[in-house]
């Protein structure tokens, strides 16, 4: 009868999500470090949380990691309440930024280190270690000493020490931020096909906002200890719900608008550039019942046509102040009275692209493309 | 960018070293000086060396000297690795008074710390009938100065630590003590061994401490040569000297390369 019950519990348990944070608050001193965060966490998830410096994401990391403690709320790891549970005996692993490696061992030490903190036999720690140095390409600096060892070769140990441990979840804390542009491109592809083949959870802490796109299921972007947006890249993207969510991934034109009418799904405002039309389909802003609001789109999603063409719905007359050529697209900086518009056209036609500089064009914001923002 | 050392600047350093090295210099040279009271070269000879070992007054001295050195040095070590690390690592009222007053026996002048320690040894032999002035007295008055010397280096070493080490070791599972041992202490030992050569570096030189608080029978080297040369520099105390010097420089030589951080080879 136990038998069944811890069997059905263990069900249970492997089908819990892999982290769940409740309420978290964590002060330091007058500061609110985290001010009552919650989010979830799926089984085998690649989670960034994502912010500029002193948001408080790596104060949550720290935090499931048992490194700090909150002052209050609940941390649970595969379903099991870990307040009462030191960092020493979570199933978490930290790659730390500093990477942390104990300068007095050997590359084969440090990774070993955890399997023999948790008397593994020597036999199984010296299969595991070099099983997963070979992994992670490291098996050749298995003798030096982290001294002799180069930037990303670092990185590699400190992922290495951390994943032989099989780790319920592998908490990474800025693991590519001391590493040159090309060397972390080339680290995050690794680190992502990694994570695919383990199938561990990651949560990953970055202020890099194309290193967060690129590499996640789902971001958390956090703000002055609260998380303002939760969600995978395209719903991030594509409707941000306010300024700084939307400025903090990527640029957005901003536009003051006053609502006019209201028809079904569609709003018809009033801006610097005259009425345009606002596709309320999927938009779940509360800002959209007021009268007032500010209106985001993506630069890309402005497009640009020769002046010749008529004025329409959504359509109006700029000026070129600025471009800036880049091969594949061009950036325009677009003026329509007080207005400044970003446009970015994909160079999609052979030969010229029809814009110069000081010319007038007509810009068409397509209704579904314009984005309500909270704030 | 390195600039050239003009002419001038190398007359300055040459005078320095001059003045700084010529005395110890003129201790060496003579104590293989042929002549019997001093006085001019007569001659190369290690005479005087051997001699030193006849003299049973100057070997039990040279024993006293190492067994006061070597018991002091291994208790102050212990007492100050332990102070080094409690200051570094926990918070306690009146850390910042206590971390302050360290200093005291770091800068008080030789002279105010042996009085301080004869009358300290007086009053207690007067109250509870122990510390009859001799190598129990010197050894704990050594201890004394020695503590806060290592308890600085061994904090400073700490001090330069990256915490993360220690909260990784926690992270792979290492409880208190096993990150104590497998991680901090291993990163310590430097600091250890320097501050621990640097203490038994100054036992060895010391003559005020030691003369204020010795006893009968318990005569080191510094004491000895102090009172030979009250009755004129003999030979055999230039070669004593100069043997002192050799131990002196051993020992500061070992803080140094102890202190050298591993070069960095990977790039």
């Amino acid at each position: 009868m136990a038998s069944v019950t811890t069997e059905s519990e263990r069900r249970n348990l492997s089908r819990a999500p892999a982290v769940e944070v409740e309420n978290v608050v964590r002060r330091f001193g007058d500061v609110e470090a985290l001010a009552r965060v919650s989010l979830t966490v799926r089984q085998g998830e690649f989670f960034s949380l994502l912010g500029p410096s002193g948001c408080g994401k790596t104060t949550l990391l720290r935090i499931i990691g048992g490194l700090d403690v909150a002052d209050e709320g609940t941390v649970r790891i595969g379903g099991v309440d870990m307040r009462a549970i030191p960092a020493h005996k979570r199933p978490v692993n930290t790659v730390f930024q500093s990477y942390a490696l104990f300068p007095h061992l050997t590359v084969r030490d440090n990774v070993a280190f955890g399997l023999r903190m948790k008397r593994v036999a020597p036999v199984e720690i010296a299969r595991r270690v070099a099983a997963v140095m070979e992994m992670v390409e490291i098996a050749e600096l298995a003798d030096r000493k982290p001294a002799q060892l180069s930037g990303g070769q670092k990185q590699r140990v400190a992922l290495a020490r951390a994943i032989v441990n099989e780790p319920q979840v592998l908490l990474l804390d800025e693991p590519l931020g001391a590493l040159d542009l090309k060397l972390r491109k080339q680290l995050q592809v690794e680190l992502l096909s990694l994570q695919r083949r383990l199938g561990i959870t990651f949560i990953y802490v970055t202020h890099d906002q194309e290193e967060a796109l690129v590499m996640s299921d789902r971001i958390a972007v956090m703000r002055a200890g609260r998380i303002e947006q939760m969600g995978d890249a395209e719903a991030l993207y594509e409707r941000p719900r306010n300024r700084f969510v939307g400025q903090f991934l990527g640029s957005v034109n901003l536009i003051d608008a006053t609502v006019k009418r209201r028809e079904g799904d569609d709003l018809w405002v009033e801006t610097e550039v005259g009425t345009l039309r606002v596709s309320a389909n999927g938009q779940t802003s509360p800002a959209a019942q007021q009268s007032k609001f500010t209106l985001a789109i993506r630069p890309e999603k402005v497009s640009m046509f020769p002046a010749t063409e008529g004025v329409g719905e959504n359509r109006f007359r700029v000026r070129v102040e600025e471009l800036i050529y880049i091969g594949s697209e061009t950036h325009y900086l677009l003026r329509a009275g007080s207005l400044t518009l970003r446009a970015e056209v994909m160079n999609v036609r052979v030969g010229s692209q029809g814009f110069d500089l000081g010319q007038e064009a007509m810009v068409y914001l397509p209704p579904g493309g314009l984005i309500i923002l909270d704030d | 960018m390195r600039r050239r050392i003009s002419a001038p600047m190398w007359l300055v350093a040459a005078l320095l070293y001059v003045f700084m090295y010529a005395p110890i210099a003129v201790v060496v040279v003579y104590s293989f000086n042929a002549a019997k009271h001093g006085g001019p070269w007569a001659g190369f000879t290690t005479e005087w060396y051997a001699r030193l070992l006849d003299d049973e007054l100057k070997k039990q001295a040279a024993l006293n000297t190492f067994i006061l050195a070597g018991v002091s040095t291994a208790v102050a070590t212990v007492i100050g690795t332990m102070l080094g690390y409690g200051l570094s690592r926990y918070w306690f009222p009146g850390k910042r008074l206590f971390s302050w007053l360290m200093y005291i026996p770091v800068v008080i002048p030789d002279i105010v710390m042996a009085v301080a320690m004869l009358m300290f040894f007086g009053l207690v032999r007067e109250w509870i009938g122990l510390f009859e002035l001799g190598m129990t007295t010197m050894i704990i008055a050594h201890i004394t100065f020695q503590i806060p010397f290592v308890a600085i280096v061994v904090r400073a070493r700490l001090i330069g630590l990256d915490p993360s080490l220690e909260e990784a070791a926690h992270d792979l599972g290492a409880n208190s003590w096993q990150t104590f041992w497998q991680v901090t202490f291993p990163q310590m030992v430097p600091g250890i061994l320097a501050g621990a050569m640097l203490a038994f570096t100054l036992s060895l030189d010391d003559f005020v401490v030691s003369f204020f608080t010795t006893g009968p029978g318990a005569t080191t080297l510094p004491i000895l040569i102090y009172a030979s040369v009250k009755r004129g520099v003999t030979p055999d105390i230039n070669a004593l000297s100069a043997l002192i010097v050799a131990a002196s420089v051993v020992g500061t030589l070992g803080v140094t390369l102890l202190q050298r951080q591993p070069h960095k080879i990977g790039g």
